[in-house]
C-alpha cells in the first residue's frame, strides 16, 4: 500500500526506535506534524524556540547515547538550529534533523519562508540530503541514522520539501545503507596496537588523556581497567568528564586552560601520553610548541583527521577507542601479570605528582559576606551524593562545574565544550530530563547564559520536566569580565549585566518554584529546598561578581605556566579601588 | 609544494560544494579544479590542484576522506603521472601579426579553431609547461581573452597509485 511521505517519515521513526522528537510546527511541515499527532508511539516535545529543540535533542543523545531528533520547519525554523548543529558537529554529538522545505517546484523562487537548508547547514554538519523524491525518503532516513551514529557521531540534516511529506511511495523500511563511500574504522591496527603496548610498560611517566570520544565509545570500563592494571593517572577534558570516575586515585580531573596544577604539571613533565578519543583542542594544550615537551604520544581515535592534525602522534591509531582499548588490554595482560612490579614502576610519579596536588590543590577563599561559585557547586556536589546528570552553560560557572562536580560516570555531564554555546545547557537538562524522568537532573548555568533559552521554562513546565537549575548571578558575563581584568586593565566593555530580571518571580510567572540565596548562609537551606522539590525549580543563587576562576593558562600559554591566583596589581587594585571599574555597582539586582 | 589531488565522488548534486567547501573552511586554496563524470555514470572525478606543506596535504586527504559521498582520494604528486590542460586563447591580430600567430601555434602544435577578421582563437592542450610557454609567446601579440580547463592527470600504469607514506587505514579502497 502506497503511504504519504509524512506517514514514510513517521514509520521510518518507528523503526529506528525513535521515542522523543523536539521541535517546533510550521507551514510546510504541517502535514508531517498532522501525522505525529494521531500516534502514540513517538511524542513530540514542542519546544519554544528552535534552538531550544536542538539543544534538548543534544541533551537527549550525550545522556542516553542514542540520536537526538530535531524537527523544525523551513526557513527561520531551520536557521535557528544552527546554532545546535555547529555545537553537535564540535562536540561529535549524534543528531538527526528534520527540516522542511518549501515544494520542490518551488525551490529557488525565494519563495515564503525558503532558505537554503543544505546550504546553510554544510559545514556544520557531519552530512545532510535534500530529499526530492518521496520514493528516496525512507532509504535517506536510514541513512542518516546510520551516519549520526556510526564513526565519529555527528549532526546529520534531512530536508524534506511539502510536496515530499504529502506525495506517495510505497513504504518498506530498508534493512541496509547503501553508502560506498562511508565506511569507518572500527578495530585498530594490531602492530600499531602492540607497538603502544609496549611504549606503556616502558613508560616511567605517562599519562592518560582521555576526551569526548570514550564518552560516546562507551569505554568507561576499558579505561579504568588500563589506568588500574598499568596504574597510569587519567586526566579528562571538559568533554571526558564522567568516563573516569573523578574521585578515583587515579583521577587527576580536568587538564587545559582550567586544569588542576597538578594535572597541567603532569601533563608537561609527562614521558607518554595516552589520547583516548581527544583532539588536542587549544584549549586544553595552550601554547603547542611547549605541550607534552618529553612525551611520545599515542593517540587513538576513530577520526583519522583528528589524529596529527594540531599535534604530532608517534603511534597513531585509527580505530574505535573501546574496541582498540580493549585490544590493548588482552596484550598487557598478557604480557605481564606482575602488578607489584608496574606499581613500583610508576610509584614515583604518582608521588610527584600527589606532591604537586599537595602544593596547589583547588583553592578558594570563603566570604562571610558574599558566595563564592565555587562553595555552590562543592555543596551541590555533597548534597547530590555525587549521583546527578549535570548540565552546564558556559563560561565561569562551567569550569567551576568541571573542577568541583567530580562526576563519576559516563554521560552525566553535559556541557558544550567545542562550540562553548551560551544558552545551551538549560535546554540540554531538559532533553536529559525526557529521556530519564526519574533521575535528578542539574542545570549549573548563570544569569548570562540562563537568558539566552529561558523561554524553555515553558516546555519544562508543560512537560513535567523537574529539573533544578541552579543559577549562580553575578551579575557579570563572568569569563569575559576575568580577562577584561586580566588583559584589558579592568576595563569592563559590555560585560556588566545591569538590568537583571527578578529570576525568582521570573520563575514564578512560568508556574515554576523560585528560590534565591543572597547571603552565603542562605545557601545551604536554599539547595537543599530546591532538590526535594518535586517539580522544576529555579535557585537564584547571588555570587561573587569579582571571584575568578583558577588555575588558569593565559592564551598562548604552556601548561606550566599556569597564574594560580589573582596577579598581585590586581589584588592591588581591587583593595585599593583604583580599579578602572566602569560599572555602576548601585544598579542592577546585585547585593549591595 | 604543489599536490595534484584525484578525488572520486558520487555523482550527486551538492557533493562539489562539499568537497569546495572544505577547503575553503580551512583556508586552503585550490589552484585548479576540475570535474566530469567518470566511466561509471553513478561517480564523477574531481581533480584538485591545491599546494601546502605535509601536514596540511595529509589533513586535506584526511579531510576529503571523510566526506560521505567521497568514495577515494589519490595524492598523484606521489606516483607518477600524468597531467594536462587545455586553453583557449583568443588572440589579437594585427594584419602584421597574423602569420607570427599561425607560426607560434605551429611550434606547439596548436590548433587554430576561430578566427576573424581581428582575431585567432587558438587551442592548446598539453602539461602546464607547454600551455605557459605558448602563453608567453602569444602574450607580446596582445591576448584578449584566456581560458584554461584547469589540470586533469592519471597515473601511468606502472606505478602504485596509493601513496606509500600514508597509513593504508587512512584510505578508503
Amino acid at each position: 500500500m502506497k503511504k504519504t511521505g509524512a506517514d514514510i517519515f513517521v514509520e521510518s521513526l518507528r523503526h529506528e526506535g525513535v521515542k522523543t522528537v523536539f521541535g517546533l510546527p510550521g507551514g510546510v511541515v504541517l502535514k508531517i506534524f498532522d501525522v505525529l499527532c494521531q500516534q502514540k508511539d513517538i511524542e513530540l516535545v514542542l519546544t519554544r524556540h528552535e534552538q531550544g529543540a536542538a539543544h534538548m535533542a543534544e541533551g537527549y543523545a550525550k545522556a542516553t547515547g542514542k540520536p537526538g531528533v530535531v524537527l523544525v520547519t523551513s526557513g527561520p525554523g531551520m536557521t535557528n538550529i544552527v546554532t545546535g548543529l555547529a555545537d553537535a558537529y564540535m562536540d561529535s554529538v549524534p543528531l538527526v534533523a528534520f527540516t522542511g522545505q518549501v515544494s520542490t517546484n518551488l525551490i529557488g523562487n525565494d519563495a515564503f519562508q525558503e532558505a537554503d537548508n543544505v546550504g546553510i547547514s554544510r559545514p556544520c554538519t557531519k552530512h545532510n540530503v535534500l530529499v526530492k523524491d518521496v520514493n528516496e525518503l525512507a532509504q535517506t532516513i536510514k541513512e542518516a541514522f546510520y551516519i549520526a551514529m556510526s564513526g565519529r557521531p555527528g549532526p546529520v540534516l534531512v530536508d524534506i520539501p511539502k510536496d515530499v511529506s504529502t506525495e506517495k511511495a510505497e513504504f518498506k523500511y530498508p534493512d541496509k545503507v547503501n553508502l560506498r563511500g562511508y565506511n569507518p574504522t572500527i578495530s585498530g591496527n594490531k602492530h600499531q596496537i602492540k607497538q603502544a603496548a609496549e611504549e606503556i610498560m616502558k613508560a616511567k611517566k605517562p599519562m592518560i588523556y582521555v576526551g569526548g570520544g570514550a564518552v560516546f565509545s562507551d569505554a568507561a570500563d576499558e579505561i579504568r581497567e588500563l589506568a588500574e592494571m598499568t596504574q597510569i593517572p587519567v586526566t579528562m577534558t571538559l568533554m571526558g568528564l564522567g568516563s573516569f570516575p573523578g574521585t578515583h586515585p587515579l583521577a587527576l580531573g580536568m587538564l587545559g586552560m582550567h586544569g588542576g596544577y597538578w594535572t597541567n604539571m603532569a601533563m608537561h613533565y609527562s614521558d607518554l601520553l595516552i589520547a583516548v578519543g581527544a583532539r588536542f583542542d587549544d584549549r586544553v594544550t595552550g601554547k603547542l610548541s611547549e605541550f607534552c615537551p618529553e612525551a611520545q604520544v599515542i593517540h587513538i581515535d576513530i577520526d583519522p583527521t583528528s589524529i596529527k592534525k594540531t599535534f604530532h602522534a608517534h603511534i597513531p591509531i585509527v580505530g574505535d577507542v573501546k574496541a582498540v582499548l580493549r585490544q590493548m588490554n588482552v596484550m598487557l595482560r598478557a604480557r605481564d601479570g606482575n602488578v607489584s612490579e608496574v606499581k613500583a614502576l610508576r610509584a614515583p610519579w604518582l608521588k610527584q605528582i600527589d606532591e604537586w596536588k599537595k602544593a596547589h590543590p583547588l583553592t578558594y577563599k570563603q566570604d562571610s559576606k558574599i558566595t563564592k561559585p565555587q562553595f555552590v557547586i562543592e555543596r551541590l556536589f555533597e548534597l547530590t551524593k555525587h549521583n546527578a546528570i549535570v548540565a552546564t552553560d558556559v563560561g565561569q560557572h562551567q569550569m567551576f562545574a568541571a573542577q568541583y562536580f567530580k562526576g563519576t560516570k559516563p554521560r552525566t555531564w553535559l556541557t558544550s565544550g567545542g562550540l562553548g554555546t551560551m544558552g545551551f545547557g538549560f535546554p540540554a537538562a531538559l532533553g536529559a530530563q525526557k529521556a530519564f524522568p526519574e533521575k535528578l537532573v542539574l542545570c549549573i548555568t548563570s544569569e548570562g547564559s540562563f537568558q539566552m533559552n529561558l523561554q524553555e521554562m515553558a516546555t519544562a513546565v508543560e512537560h513535567k520536566l523537574p529539573v533544578k537549575i541552579v543559577l549562580l548571578n553575578n551579575g557579570f558575563h563572568g569569563m569575559v569580565r576575568q580577562w577584561q581584568d586580566l588583559f584589558y586593565e579592568g576595563r569592563y566593555s559590555a560585560s556588566y549585566l545591569g538590568k537583571l530580571p527578578d529570576f525568582v518571580k521570573l520563575a514564578e510567572a512560568y508556574n515554576i518554584l523560585g528560590l534565591r540565596a543572597e547571603k552565603p548562609g542562605e545557601v545551604e537551606s536554599v539547595l537543599r529546598e530546591g532538590l526535594k522539590h518535586k517539580g522544576p525549580v529555579l535557585m537564584d543563587i547571588y555570587t561573587d561578581p569579582y571571584e575568578n576562576c583558577y588555575p588558569m593558562i593565559p592564551a598562548g600559554g604552556a601548561h606550566h605556566e599556569m597564574m594560580l591566583e589573582d596577579p598581585p596589581e590586581l589584588t592591588q587594585a581591587k583593595k585599593g579601588g583604583s580599579h578602572k571599574r566602569k560599572v555602576d555597582e548601585g544598579e542592577g539586582v546585585l547585593p549591595a | 609544494m604543489e599536490h595534484i589531488i584525484s578525488v572520486l565522488v558520487e555523482n550527486k548534486f551538492g557533493v562539489l560544494a562539499r568537497v569546495a567547501g572544505l577547503f575553503s573552511a580551512r583556508g586552503y586554496n585550490i589552484e585548479s579544479l576540475s570535474v566530469a563524470p567518470t566511466l561509471d555514470p553513478t561517480t564523477s572525478m574531481i581533480t584538485i590542484v591545491t599546494a601546502g606543506d605535509d601536514r596540511i596535504i595529509e589533513q586535506i586527504m584526511k579531510q576529503l576522506n571523510k566526506v560521505v559521498e567521497v568514495l577515494k582520494v589519490v595524492d598523484l604528486t606521489e606516483t607518477d603521472f600524468l597531467d594536462r590542460e587545455t586553453a583557449l586563447i583568443k588572440v589579437h591580430t594585427k594584419p602584421q601579426h597574423r602569420d607570427e600567430a599561425i607560426r607560434i601555434a605551429d611550434i606547439f602544435r596548436a590548433k587554430i579553431v576561430d578566427s576573424s577578421p581581428t582575431t585567432y582563437t587558438i587551442e592548446i592542450t598539453g602539461d602546464v609547461d607547454k600551455v605557459e610557454a605558448l602563453i608567453n609567446l602569444l602574450r607580446p601579440l596582445g591576448i584578449r581573452e584566456l581560458i584554461r580547463t584547469g589540470r586533469i592527470a592519471i597515473a601511468r600504469e606502472t606505478t602504485r597509485t596509493t601513496s606509500p607514506r600514508r597509513e593504508p587505514a587512512l584510505l578508503k579502497s
